[in-house]
């Protein structure tokens, strides 16, 4: 049972405040740090890895300060974003170095089980250089899995794998949170965190914008109002016959360009109106040209969820 | 000794030392060396004053410090650099460990590519006739403690090691020095050259004296590796999002 808590952080660069008085706690199971890139999730995992000092509050391990105790890496394992890794080693070389820095009895033996969990085993005497993205990711995994940590930390883990290296991974931790350990991930991909993790913690500009229960907020999501640009062979006639249906609560036709400049939609039941708007285009013989989500980024999504 | 230094650290190091393409230059300058060593001697015989020029003008005052400045930035500003060193730091080793291992390695490399060769083609050129191989090599293997220490702290606590490595060792060392008295005091080539002094019977001569030379080398050295172990403990990464 380990658990880092994070307790009133804030951390600045000069004038910029990266982190801003977030407050939570990562216990064991899978965790998603979820937020819009440049959200401060880089710094909070930064800190909980004991690379970076609070400007102000606490991050600990058990208890235990994080910043400036070595001794805290025998239950941390990190895999980090970045990609240098001694490039000119062999996997396997690099991952027995990792269990001889943790002072393991039998390096060798350690290495060949972390390898081994993460499927790397047959590639481990090549050079880290000749590795793809994905066998490097899983090989920076298999160093941090060396020591049998009781605390995973990854920062962006799935950053340019194929879908296949992806799933992989997904399943090697989704087993890690299983067996009881502490794993902690962050990703700016809404879709990787609702696969993978029960819980989320959501950061936005800095700040704790949500915490809980992936359903939940995948709720606050889905029902927020979704915005569409809708153009048609009869624009008109088609938003006379959406505006009737409750699926939608505000239409407003765009006739800036002329007689083809579109509908703007506002639909607050994103289920009702997907099935909604082919049938009625059908119904009336209406063509529909365009139909485009006009708010999908991940800004607008997190900017919804700070406001819930 | 042994919880200053770590083996792992010490093998990551060196590999990464000699396997960069950098590491030709730690070829290169002592095959330099020792051949003009070769070709002033077989044009020119056994000379004393040609030795003398050649081990402190090219040995001492252009290729030691050369060497200091790839071993001692290498042995640790690629890793900064590229974000290897996390694999280093998220372990239970403490970080002046890490510091005294990358300094042994980058001392052994600059010793091995500069003060073995030194003596080398101290050898060669005058068969140490006034001791004159075995005080530059001395020479060479006590500068290549202080720059090592020196250009591993550089190394630590800027992005820029090479070219802050390069401007004092060329720029501050050989062409400032000559030019103002002060600066030569302030100059591991000086205070190495004061040992070599005195080993040849004052053939090799020196603008500090021994006493001098010797103590701002320990200070130096020691002071440099401080204060690396201690940017080292407080090293943060991936500072700006």
């Amino acid at each position: 049972m380990t658990t880092i808590a994070i307790d009133n952080v804030s951390r600045w660069f000069g004038n910029v405040v990266a982190v801003n008085d977030v407050t939570m706690t990562i216990g064991p199971g899978v965790t998603g740090l979820l937020g819009p890139n440049g959200a401060g999730k880089s710094t909070l995992i930064n800190m909980m890895g004991g690379f970076l000092a609070p400007s102000t509050g606490s991050v600990t391990l058990d208890g235990a300060a994080i910043w400036r105790n070595e001794q805290a890496y025998r239950h941390i394992g990190i895999v980090p974003e970045r990609e240098g890794m001694y490039d000119f080693l062999t996997g396997r070389e690099f991952v027995i170095a990792n269990a001889e820095l943790h002072g393991l009895p039998d390096p060798r033996a350690a290495a060949r089980k972390a390898l081994d969990t993460v499927e790397m085993d047959y590639a481990g005497s090549r050079k880290i250089s000749t590795y793809s993205k994905g066998m490097r990711q899983r090989v920076k995994m298999a160093s941090a899995l060396v020591h049998e940590p009781s605390v995973l930390l990854l920062d962006e883990p799935f950053n340019g794998m194929d879908p296949r290296q992806r799933m992989q991974l997904m399943e090697l931790l989704r087993r890690m949170g299983a067996e009881g350990r502490t794993v902690l991930f962050s990703s700016h991909i809404l879709e990787e965190v609702e696969q993978l993790a029960a819980h989320i913690e959501v950061i936005v500009a800095g700040r704790h914008a949500a915490s809980g229960d992936f359903r939940k907020i995948r709720r606050l999501m889905t029902d927020r109002p979704h915005r569409y640009l809708v153009r048609s062979s009869d624009d008109r006639a088609l938003a006379a016959a959406l505006i009737a249906d409750p699926s939608t609560t505000g239409i407003q036709v765009d006739a800036s360009d002329g007689a083809d400049g579109g509908l703007h939609i506002q639909a607050v039941d994103f289920t009702r109106f997907t099935e909604l708007l082919p049938r009625v285009a059908r119904e009336q013989g209406i063509r529909l040209l365009t139909v485009s989500p006009s708010d999908e980024s991940l800004e607008s999504v997190f900017s919804y969820l700070v406001a819930a | 000794m042994s919880a200053l230094y770590h083996p792992t650290v010490a093998r990551l190091t060196y590999r990464a030392l000699l396997g960069r393409r950098r590491a030709m230059i730690l070829f290169l300058l002592p095959a330099l060396l020792v051949v003009i060593s070769l070709a002033v001697r077989m044009l020119t015989g056994v000379d004393d004053a040609t030795a003398n020029s050649l081990l402190g003008g090219f040995a001492i005052a252009t290729m030691v410090p050369l060497i200091g400045v790839i071993a001692g930035t290498g042995a640790i500003g690629p890793e900064i650099d590229d974000g290897s060193v996390i694999y280093l730091l998220a372990k239970p080793v403490k970080r002046p460990t890490i510091i005294v291992t990358k300094l042994i390695v980058a001392i052994g490399v600059t010793v091995v590519f500069s003060a073995v060769p030194t003596l080398l083609a101290g050898f060669i050129l005058n068969g140490n006739a006034h001791n004159l191989a075995v005080g530059y090599a001395v020479a060479a293997a006590v500068a290549s403690v202080a720059y090592s220490a020196i250009f591993l702290l550089l190394g630590t606590i800027t992005r820029h090691a090479v070219v802050f490595g390069l401007v004092y060792a060329l720029v501050w060392e050989a062409f400032f020095g000559s030019l103002v008295a002060g600066a030569k005091t302030l100059s591991v080539q000086q205070w190495s050259l004061a040992i070599a002094q005195k080993l040849t019977d004052e053939t090799v001569t020196s603008d500090v004296g021994l006493t001098t030379g010797v103590i701002l080398l320990i200070v130096v050295t020691g002071a440099a590796t401080w204060y690396a172990g201690h940017k080292m403990r407080s090293l943060t990464l991936a500072g700006e999002e």
